[in-house]
């Protein structure tokens, strides 16, 4: 399940609401992404994140059908959140439930660094010297090459 | 064609959207943004540094060779930064 969303998420309901009338389910992974206070060496006192509404659905449900089809998961869910974010609030979950864990975990991994190389949102922090837009990182591109074969683009 | 900017392209180019007529000369992707860089040296700033700019054709991914047409959605965007 994908969800795109300007407003804040309760990770343990979500949780919850994910293994709810599965009891097949043995194992729940899950990642949380927050908003940090340092960009480099300067102090980010706010992030807005801008995306492209449509493409960013889309691409997420590709990305959570692949993760489907490369583990037997019982469920997946991926929430994002868009619009002006302060430091500690949270930007993303990726959670995924299986009977085992392995399952679980890879597929947890897997999403988070698809979807940062993937998914079209952009940073924008908001600092001292002004507000900037963060540049992607090379390893960011590297964590997604773990997962080749690449998904088609 | 509809166009779409994001992030730093967009306040490069000084908009979010644009509707644009394709010149029949226009057939793909690095065409596309050849001709764009003409337009304004708004434009021609944004589209400088290709290695920074990623296209997505009705909302997928392309590459420079990508064939374009009139009714498509471009959006032009930099490197992706979220999760």
């Amino acid at each position: 399940m994908i969800r795109v969303q300007r407003e804040d998420f309760d990770v343990g309901a979500e949780l919850e609401r994910l293994t709810a009338g599965n009891p097949r389910i043995g194992a729940v992974a899950s990642f949380i992404g927050l908003v940090r206070n340092m960009g480099g060496s300067d102090r980010v006192s706010a992030l807005t994140l801008e995306h492209y509404p449509g493409m960013t659905e889309r691409k997420l449900a590709e990305i959570e059908a692949e993760a489907h089809s490369r583990w037997p998961l019982d469920a997946a869910l991926i929430i994002h959140r868009h619009g002006r974010l302060k430091p500690g609030d949270r930007i993303v979950l990726v959670a995924t439930a299986s009977p085992h864990r392995e399952a679980a975990l890879a597929a947890c991994h897997f999403l988070i660094d698809w979807l940062k190389t993937e998914a079209p949102f952009w940073k924008s922090e908001e600092t001292p010297a002004g507000e900037r837009w963060v540049e992607s990182r090379a390893e960011d591109d590297a964590a997604r090459e773990r997962w080749t074969p690449a998904l088609k683009v | 064609m509809k166009l779409l900017y994001f992030a730093w392209l967009r306040a490069r180019v000084g908009c979010a959207e644009e509707e644009v007529a394709l010149p029949p000369r226009v057939h793909d992707v690095a065409g596309l943004l050849d001709w764009l860089r003409g337009r304004s040296d708004r434009h021609a700033e944004a589209l400088r540094n290709l290695g920074l700019v990623r296209v997505a054709i009705n909302q997928d991914y392309v590459g420079l060779s990508h064939p374009v047409r009139e009714s498509d959605e471009v959006a032009l965007f930099p490197p992706v930064t979220g999760g």
